[in-house]
């Protein structure tokens, strides 16, 4: 399988603050890839670039071997990249399957001339897809905003697998979800990866982050300093590469990185 | 599965029911009480009213939806009134001058939209000011005075019928079925109410916003002009204090049919029926001999409602 995205040597200054310090990462399709690290690690800072909210000021994100050169979220949602956001892009008073195909609606023509929305496509798809999520997602309620917090991930990543996005963040999806509705959101992770897509899945719970992933990235301060695959590591070995104590252990064979980190 | 208890059923039944069911009581309690109202003049009276109020409320009706408002519309209904009546006066065609008319109401549309998609100030400052710039502007080019001697041409129109309809409220009937048809079922129809139910998440999948906060403007604009116009052919003659206080009734006969404040929601159905309920409580105290002063009082009150239905419904809608 390929990568389907490189991320290289990306940094990003704000004013003084060095937010990322040269980042390296590769996702392949269909993989879960988790990306961990404490608050303030740069992790939503390097998604936003990915997501086409900021640009770097060096290095480069490639796409399926293609630069990417990114304006707006819009365009990076039009090559494939989505984001399944902590306070979710669906719009409260539209039903489940207008919000699947919001900005991307099929239409007819009643007569060959007036145009309208193919409501009927709409559903038929939208039930077909909540079946496969097997999400319990009412698919004919008339809006979203009756759903819990878990249905209406659903709702966001059917979305996601619908229209095939080749790369999906899906940003402390759990965050502010019920104990039950958390397994259902690692399973619909692992269903969109089954679909083909690279997952980037942030998170803070590591039990759950054992459990959802393929391999995990952790950040500290601003770079990558440990990738791994799931099986391969446990809590304590994630635990001491985001505190930096791992590399407060090897600091004797690294000064020039010690000092670099006193002048943050 | 859901269970089809009468009370669940009661919950998910169209809010439009409930002002219908409303508006038909009355009518069968004053079709008792006032011997006048069932008559063929009444009723075809009635029709004329509601068409001018109604197509300004559908017209309001949009620009709610986005989670904006639209208070200029009496103002804008007055002042593109007296322009069309000016232009009649001095000698141009009833077509042109309707045209020139109706390109001054929309551009008055673009205006408001401008200020509030890309200069960012509130829609309900915005069109606060303009509720005063245009009926200024309605008393500066009438120079205060009531505009007549129109050709017979625009009179015409709102006397007649066809088949015993009002053409008026064929107008009324023909605005509802395209503005339906807009908002049901086309693209940009359903982007108004993504729009007022989350304009961050609208704008994130790449939806043109302000083109959607133009339409919207421009057609509730474009609507109370015409409804300026419609008023010039009933009264025969254009006055610049006409048209007041009929934003209110708008939003009222909006949020009476089913329409949220709030945004996201409202449909064309339930707000004529709005229309025709606020119509309908206006004639019937005529009819009845109610003290005018307390129709007013009435109609305050019954807003007062309204307001405190959107907030119910907010609630409903949250599963409390």
């Amino acid at each position: 399988m390929g990568n389907v995205l490189e991320v290289k040597g990306i940094r990003k200054s704000f004013g003084p603050v060095e937010a990322l310090r040269g980042v390296d990462l590769t996702l392949q399709s269909g993989e879960v890839l988790a990306l961990v690290g404490d608050n303030g690690a740069g992790k939503s800072t390097l998604i936003k670039h990915i997501a086409g909210v900021y640009r770097p000021d060096s290095g480069e994100i490639r796409l399926d071997g293609r630069k990417l050169d990114l304006l707006s979220p819009a365009a990076a949602r039009d090559l494939g990249i989505e984001t399944v956001f902590q306070d979710l892009a669906l719009a409260d008073d539209l039903s489940v399957g207008a919000n699947i195909f919001l900005g991307r609606e099929p239409t007819r023509r009643w007569l060959g001339i007036l145009p309208y929305i193919d409501n009927g496509l709409i559903r038929e798809e939208t039930a077909g897809l909540l079946k496969r999520l097997n999400s319990h997602v009412p698919g004919k309620a008339k809006s979203v905003a009756r759903l819990s917090g878990g249905q209406r991930q659903a709702v966001a990543i059917a979305r996601a697998i619908y229209w095939k996005a080749k790369v999906v963040i899906m940003d402390e999806p759990t965050a502010a979800l019920a104990v039950m509705e958390r397994q259902n959101v690692i399973k619909y992770a692992r269903e969109l990866a089954a679909s083909g897509a690279g997952v980037i899945y942030i998170g803070h719970n590591l039990v759950e982050i054992l459990d959802v992933a393929d391999r995990i990235a952790v950040m500290f301060r601003g770079a990558i300093v440990h990738t791994t695959t799931a099986g391969e590591t446990s809590q304590e070995t994630l635990i001491k590469y985001m505190t930096g104590y791992h590399d407060k252990q090897a600091g004797a064979q690294r000064p020039e990185q010690e000092r670099e980190k006193r002048h943050v | 599965m859901k269970d089809a208890s009468p009370r669940t059923l009661l919950h998910n039944l169209p809010v439009e029911s409930y002002v219908v069911a409303f508006t038909v009581v009355l009518w069968l309690i004053l079709a008792v009480t006032a011997p006048n109202f069932l008559t063929g003049d009444n009723i075809s009276n009635m029709m004329r009213q509601v068409s001018i109020s109604g197509i300004i409320a559908i017209g309001v009706l949009c620009t709610i939806i986005i989670a904006g408002i639209d208070l200029s519309v009496g103002s804008v209904a007055a002042f593109c009134g007296v322009l069309v009546a000016q232009l009649l006066s001095h000698g141009l065609d009833v077509p042109l001058a309707i045209v020139l008319t109706l390109a001054a109401g929309i551009l008055i549309g673009a205006l408001n939209a401008l200020s509030v998609g890309k200069l960012g100030i509130p829609a309900f400052i915005v069109t606060l000011a303009g509720l005063q710039v245009y009926r200024g502007l309605a008393l500066l080019i009438s120079g205060g005075m009531t505009v007549g001697g129109l050709p017979p041409g625009i009179k015409e129109f709102a006397r007649g019928s066809l088949f015993h309809i009002p053409n008026l409220f064929l107008t009324l009937l023909a605005v509802a079925i395209i503005v339906h048809y807009f908002l049901s079922f086309t693209r940009t129809g359903r982007y108004l109410y993504a729009l007022g139910s989350n304009s961050e998440a609208t704008r994130r999948l790449g939806i043109p916003v302000f083109r959607i906060t133009l339409i919207a403007y421009v057609l509730c604009s474009g609507l109370a002009t015409l409804a300026g116009i419609l008023l010039v052919s009933r009264l025969s003659v254009a006055s610049p204090s006409m048209g007041n206080a009929y934003e209110l009734q708008a939003i009222a006969a909006v949020v009476v049919g089913g329409a949220s404040l709030f945004g996201g929601r409202g449909t064309v159905l339930g707000t004529v029926a709005g229309a025709i309920l606020f119509t309908t409580m206006s004639n019937g105290a005529v009819l009845l001999d109610v003290d005018p002063f307390w129709e007013m009082v009435l109609e305050g009150l019954l807003i007062a409602l309204v307001v405190y239905l959107d907030n119910l419904q907010k609630k409903r809608l949250s599963g409390v």
